[in-house]
């Protein structure tokens, strides 16, 4: 068949303009805290988000990517006409890209996740049938993206009162950071290692029993808190700085930590949000190459790999501009409140990839710093941003369910 | 894309305050200087510190209203908006003060008595340490929004108002003896002039009362 080549090329070229935006827009929020607060410069961040971006995706993207690649449409459906859901993919994808464009000319803050989950129940519902819309997994789907925000916001509430309790609040702050905040390194270590080990790397042939699992991330953990500890006490006070503002020093130690947490959140990030782009992309290749709508094939690792690869073209390109600009912007985030809010982020994600949910990673970290907000850790914060994220939850899905009916009912007219 | 992580924030007025209470002060500050060259009779000089002292306090309530803007009810913040705007009123109030006392004394090229020049010169010193005590104070609101209004940073700020306390009660009596010396002389000045110098003594007097007033209005942000 000519036709399957024109729809792998297609998906492709639409999949990796996807993971390009994505790692333009998205990855900022992972790494313009530790940029902003001078933990890393932007080449360095660029570096580690790079590298953990791509892991996350390889690693631990495997299934989300299974979900919105066949858990959203019912594929037993479709077995008389495959290609309805080549049409579909393809129109997701293209409705989801337009959507976000639309919504970054406007400066609408909007979620790719609810944008291509929204894109393929509309094609699915419209295009073929009501009952062909998986609405159990939809509902689950629908359902986490109200509690992934909230969980991030008591994960990040406790932690960043421990943080107060234990050091800001204290005689000697400084003293008690460079004691605690090594404690903080491991635990960030080891939620992230185990989660990952636990649930998410299936995909990779690596299944690893309970006990060695705990066993691993234990040892991963304790390593990168030595390294951490290292370069803790390596940090001096200045005197001069210190006049100024006087948590200056004690934030220069949870600069160490954020390194740690914007790794973590660099790492589940990918594991999610490789899956918008490259999920739709996966579901036309089976479809394309064996001609049916096979529930069972495998997922292929280099799938994911391009998607990962897109994702870090897309940070290096224009990713570094966003970081800078949002760097500057989020000042308030000090290091000692965005690790807590990177740190409930990036395991309530990895918790949602490993069990294969779509959610947006975006949200959850908004809803881990509104956490640390409620925990009196914010100067300020606009709560008409918040109003606007509501309603743009309201009105994506619909708007990307719309585009992409229409998309569908063209494609299916035009290709053959 | 509309950054959602960048624009949850809004405008911290922390910075802000600080450094409008900073220009506040550097208004009251001029005073010691200006009375100097009254008492010396130096017209010329004067003038340039009241010139100063205008610009500082035009600087103050323009800075005031860029705050004002700056503070929607939209603005979720660990201490209450309005408390903050009550601080804020304070602070300019100490520079407002400054410009009416130079105004005063420059329009009417007021004579303070030799016999009473030392007191008060001490007097006014002692209204512009208060202010700056108030200005101490208001420069830890950065580490109280870290610590969240708890802790030993409280202890800190705690201890810097009671000692504004100290310097406001000092001033409250250095007022009364101050009043107590013209008493003594006022009868060799012409009438309109000792009424002048009595206003005079009391509008700088109420330069301490407003920064005892920053001090109170930042313990009520403490006890929250």
């Amino acid at each position: 068949m000519e036709a399957q080549y024109i729809y792998i090329g297609l998906a492709a070229a639409f999949g990796l303009f996807m993971a390009w935006g994505i790692g333009a827009n998205d990855v900022a929020n992972a790494m313009a805290t530790s940029v902003g607060s001078k933990a890393l410069t932007i080449k360095q961040a660029i570096l580690v988000a790079a590298v953990f971006e791509f892991l996350g995706a390889v690693l631990a993207g495997g299934a989300v990517t299974s979900t919105i690649r066949k858990g959203i449409v019912d594929a037993d459906l479709l077995v008389n006409s495959p290609e309805l859901l080549i049409y579909g993919m393809l129109a997701s994808l293209l409705a989801a890209g337009t959507w976000l464009f639309i919504a970054s000319k406007n400066g609408w803050p909007v979620s790719t996740t609810h944008s291509i989950v929204g894109a393929i129940v509309g094609f699915a519902a419209v295009g073929i049938g009501i009952e062909a819309v998986q609405w159990e997994q939809v509902a689950t789907i629908v359902v986490s993206w109200i509690v992934s925000p909230l969980t991030a916001g008591l994960i990040a509430f406790l932690i960043y009162l421990s943080v107060q309790r234990l050091i800001l609040t204290q005689e000697d702050p400084l003293t008690q950071a460079k004691r605690y905040v090594p404690v903080y390194i491991f635990f960030a270590g080891f939620t992230i290692t185990l989660v990952t080990l636990l649930k998410g790397l299936k995909h990779v042939g690596l299944d690893l029993s309970l006990t060695n699992s705990y066993l691993l991330a234990t040892g991963i953990a304790v390593l990168i808190a030595i390294v951490g500890f290292i370069f803790i006490q390596r940090i001096e006070p200045d005197p001069k700085a210190e006049q100024k503002q006087h948590f200056h020093t004690v934030e220069r130690v949870f600069a160490v930590l954020m390194v740690v947490t914007a790794c973590g959140m660099a790492f589940a990030h990918g594991s999610n949000d490789v899956a918008n782009a490259i999920g739709p992309l996966a579901a036309v290749i089976s479809v394309a190459r064996s001609g049916i709508v096979g529930a069972e094939s495998a997922l292929p690792i280099w799938v994911l790999v391009i998607g990962g690869g897109g994702i870090v073209v897309g940070l290096a390109t224009y990713g570094r501009h966003v970081i800078a600009t949002v760097g500057e912007k989020i000042t308030q985030l000090t290091p000692s409140r965005g690790f807590a809010a990177e740190l409930a982020a990036a395991t309530t994600i990895v918790i949602a990839s490993g069990t294969g949910i779509p959610i947006s990673t975006t949200h959850t970290l908004v809803g881990a710093v509104l956490g640390v907000g409620l925990a009196r850790g914010i100067e300020a914060i606009d709560l008409r941003v918040v109003g606007r994220i509501f309603v743009s939850w309201v009105v994506t899905i619909p708007a990307g369910a719309f585009l992409a009916i229409i998309f569908f009912f063209i494609l299916k007219t035009v290709l053959p | 894309m509309g950054n959602m992580l960048a624009n949850i924030f809004g405008t911290s007025p922390v910075q802000p305050l600080v450094n409008h209470v900073h220009i506040s002060y550097k208004c009251v500050r001029e005073l010691d200087g200006f009375f100097v060259a009254v008492i010396k009779g130096d017209w010329d000089s004067a003038v340039e510190y009241r010139n100063r002292i205008t610009g500082f306090e035009h600087e103050a309530d323009d800075l005031k209203k860029e705050i004002r803007l700056h503070l929607p009810k939209s603005l979720f913040m660990p201490v209450p908006r309005e408390d903050l705007l009550e601080l804020l009123l304070v602070q300019d109030k100490m520079a407002n003060r400054a410009k009416d006392v130079s105004g005063i004394v420059l329009g009417r090229k007021m004579h303070i008595p030799p016999v009473i020049a030392a007191e008060f010169q001490e007097f006014v010193k002692r209204n512009v340490d208060a202010s700056k005590q108030a200005r101490k104070s208001v420069r830890e609101l950065d580490e109280l929004f870290t610590s969240g209004f708890r802790g030993a940073e409280v202890s800190l700020v705690e201890s810097l108002l009671e000692e504004l306390d100290a310097i406001e009660t000092d001033t409250d009596d250095r007022q009364a003896a101050l009043r107590a010396s013209l008493f003594e002389i006022e009868n060799e000045i012409a009438p309109v002039d000792v009424m002048f110098l009595y206003q005079v003594i009391e509008l700088i007097g109420e330069i301490a009362d407003m920064a005892e007033r920053v001090g109170r209005r930042l313990e009520l942000l403490l006890s929250h």
